[in-house]
């Protein structure tokens, strides 16, 4: 039963729940704005709330003079390169680890879980040698190989915890219906197993989309995301502030939207399931 | 009902993930642990091939009794005790004032939640232009408005800037895990507490407080593996100076700028010790959680 609350109650936590939210939003909010307007504009004195001439120039000169697409592009690449390697090979591991438990299972996950726990800067330079020595620096699959590799422990555990709740039950069930292992798989566990794979890759695009220590670190030109090309503008010159807006806002806006819709995902994959 | 069969069908799913990350993990381990004993200056020449000179572990040794490692230790300490303070007392603030009925609650929901989903470099630049800008940052406006001058909040006040930035990124993080945490608290008890005329700090401290107990612990241990490794927000704002150089900062540096890997090696052993004595504090509550 839904508490009665009184009408002047609802009004003072909607008004403070709506400052602190659109205080917390504001600095992605003062972007965007940013990003529409000129470059003397951006830096009036008092700031322009409104009554400014709304422009999309900004976003035609970032694209043409730093070829924004490209960086786009092998953020997509590397992003959504990694999320579905990862699935690959996490998916029969975790469906095993579900579905065939044995004493061992709980130790494998834990040990998977440490390996996320290791710091990058201690093995940066192992890594760039490695790297080097493959020739796989400032290249996308080298990207996609290591982003895979540092959220494969998270893609697992998401995938464990939605496996397990999958009733064995329903096999059995299956079973007496007379399924075979082929149609047990193909007809009653993926459609059960299918949202919780699609919630696990959205956190990975995301988690993958944003890291911020490899793709800094082990590219130049080639294979630079976006998460390197906007660190390209913390050195800049002369006018820059609707233009770095503008190039923010290009970089956030994908993943805002699919972050709103991973909400919930998010709690489970960060804590790997101990918060659900 | 595991038959042999399905046992080692089993072995064999689990093993590409399982065998990649024993790789991920010892190859480049086995190497910084092996650097951190030698003299590696790849400037001067030092190169595996021709052989790297084994010095014991005189690297451990100067990488603690350089000048810049307290510092470090204190910026490190600093950031991560500032961001773990802010985050959870506003994240249960927040949570509490999130779980109240109101009108556009997903809305002010999608407002808190955002900033997560903001790539590191870009809530960097943006807070460092767009924000703490001494001139042209919204800051600065404010400050002028009322009559004071500017500050050059990432020169003058570099550590409570990063602070404040780095909060900003994880807030969303602690909110929603302790939301989470206290939808499921049972709101019976709470009317019940109501009813009995508890009033409201007794029933916060007495009932949801201890409810979020393990939420809470939950979000420290994590936010803590992840803090210890910020790099990004501190590459493109202070790039380590202004006392800002933190541990991770350190030996990054060492690695990147001075290029001087056994030195360098022996700090990201430290750096990985560290983060050990963390993580097993949270596999604990993870593996608990697991039997379950």
């Amino acid at each position: 039963m839904a508490r009665a609350v009184s009408t002047r109650r609802k009004i003072a936590t909607t008004t403070l729940a709506w400052l602190v939210g659109l205080l917390i939003f504001f600095p992605i909010f003062w972007t965007i704005l940013t990003s529409f307007k000129t470059e003397a504009q951006a830096i009036n004195n008092p700031p322009l709330f409104w009554g400014f001439e709304f422009t999309l120039e900004n976003y035609a000169v970032v694209q043409e003079r730093s070829d924004y697409m490209r960086f786009l592009w092998n953020s997509v690449i590397i992003a959504g390169g990694s999320t579905l390697l990862g699935i690959l090979i996490a998916v029969p591991a975790a469906w095993s680890m579900a579905f065939v438990p044995s004493k061992r299972t709980k130790d494998i996950l834990l040990w998977m879980l440490s390996t996320k726990m290791l710091p990058a800067v201690g093995v940066l330079y192992p890594i760039s040698l490695i790297f080097v020595e493959l020739g796989l620096l400032d290249t996308r699959i080298g990207l996609i190989v290591i982003l895979m590799l540092i959220n494969l422990p998270i893609i697992v555990w998401m995938l464990y915890t939605y496996f397990r709740e999958i009733p064995g039950e329903i096999l059995e069930a299956a079973r007496m219906d007379g399924a075979g292992l082929k149609e047990e798989i193909l007809f009653v566990l993926t459609p059960m197993a299918i949202p919780g794979i699609a919630s696990t890759i959205l956190l990975n695009v995301i988690l993958a989309w944003n890291e911020a220590f490899w793709t800094l670190n082990l590219t130049a030109a080639n294979a630079a995301p976006l998460t390197a090309f906007i660190a390209s503008y913390s050195s800049p010159e002369g006018l820059f502030y609707a233009k770095l807006s503008a190039a923010s806002t290009m970089a956030i806006a994908p993943i805002l939207i699919l972050g709103w819709f991973s909400q919930k995902q998010l709690v489970r994959g960060l804590t790997f399931g101990a918060v659900k | 009902m595991a038959t042999q069969h399905s046992r080692s069908a089993a072995r064999l799913m689990m093993a590409p993930a399982v065998i990649l990350l024993l790789g991920w993990m010892l190859v480049p381990l086995t190497m910084t642990l092996w650097f951190s004993f030698t003299r590696y200056l790849p400037m001067r020449g030092d190169s595996i091939e021709r052989g790297l000179e084994w010095v014991g572990f005189e690297n451990y040794v100067r990488f603690i009794g350089s000048s810049s490692f307290w510092p470090s230790v204190q910026a490190t300490l600093m950031i991560v005790g500032g961001v773990l303070l802010i985050t959870v007392v506003l994240g249960v603030l927040l949570a509490i004032l999130l779980d109240q009925p109101m009108w556009g609650q997903g809305i002010v929901r999608i407002l808190v939640i955002a900033p997560f989903f903001v790539m590191p470099t870009v809530s960097a630049l943006v807070w460092k232009n767009m924000m703490m800008d001494p001139v042209n940052g919204m800051f600065s406006y404010i400050w002028r408005f009322f009559g004071a001058d500017p500050v050059s909040w990432l020169s003058d006040a570099s550590v409570p800037s990063i602070i404040l930035i780095v909060s900003w990124q994880w807030l969303p993080f602690a909110t929603l895990i302790l939301l989470t945490a206290i939808q499921s608290l049972d709101s019976e008890q709470l009317e019940a507490a109501e009813m009995d005329g508890a009033p409201v700090l007794a029933r916060f401290w007495f009932i949801v407080l201890p409810h979020l107990g393990r939420a809470i612990t939950i979000v420290i241990l994590i936010q803590t593996i992840f803090l210890l490794s910020i790099f990004a927000e501190i590459f493109v704002t202070t790039g380590g100076s202004f006392g800002t150089r933190t541990l991770t900062y350190l030996i990054f540096q060492r690695v990147v700028d001075s290029q001087n890997i056994g030195l360098g090696s022996a700090g990201g052993v430290y750096a990985i010790i560290l983060a050990n004595i963390v993580a097993i504090f949270l596999m604990r509550i993870v593996g608990k959680n697991l039997d379950r």
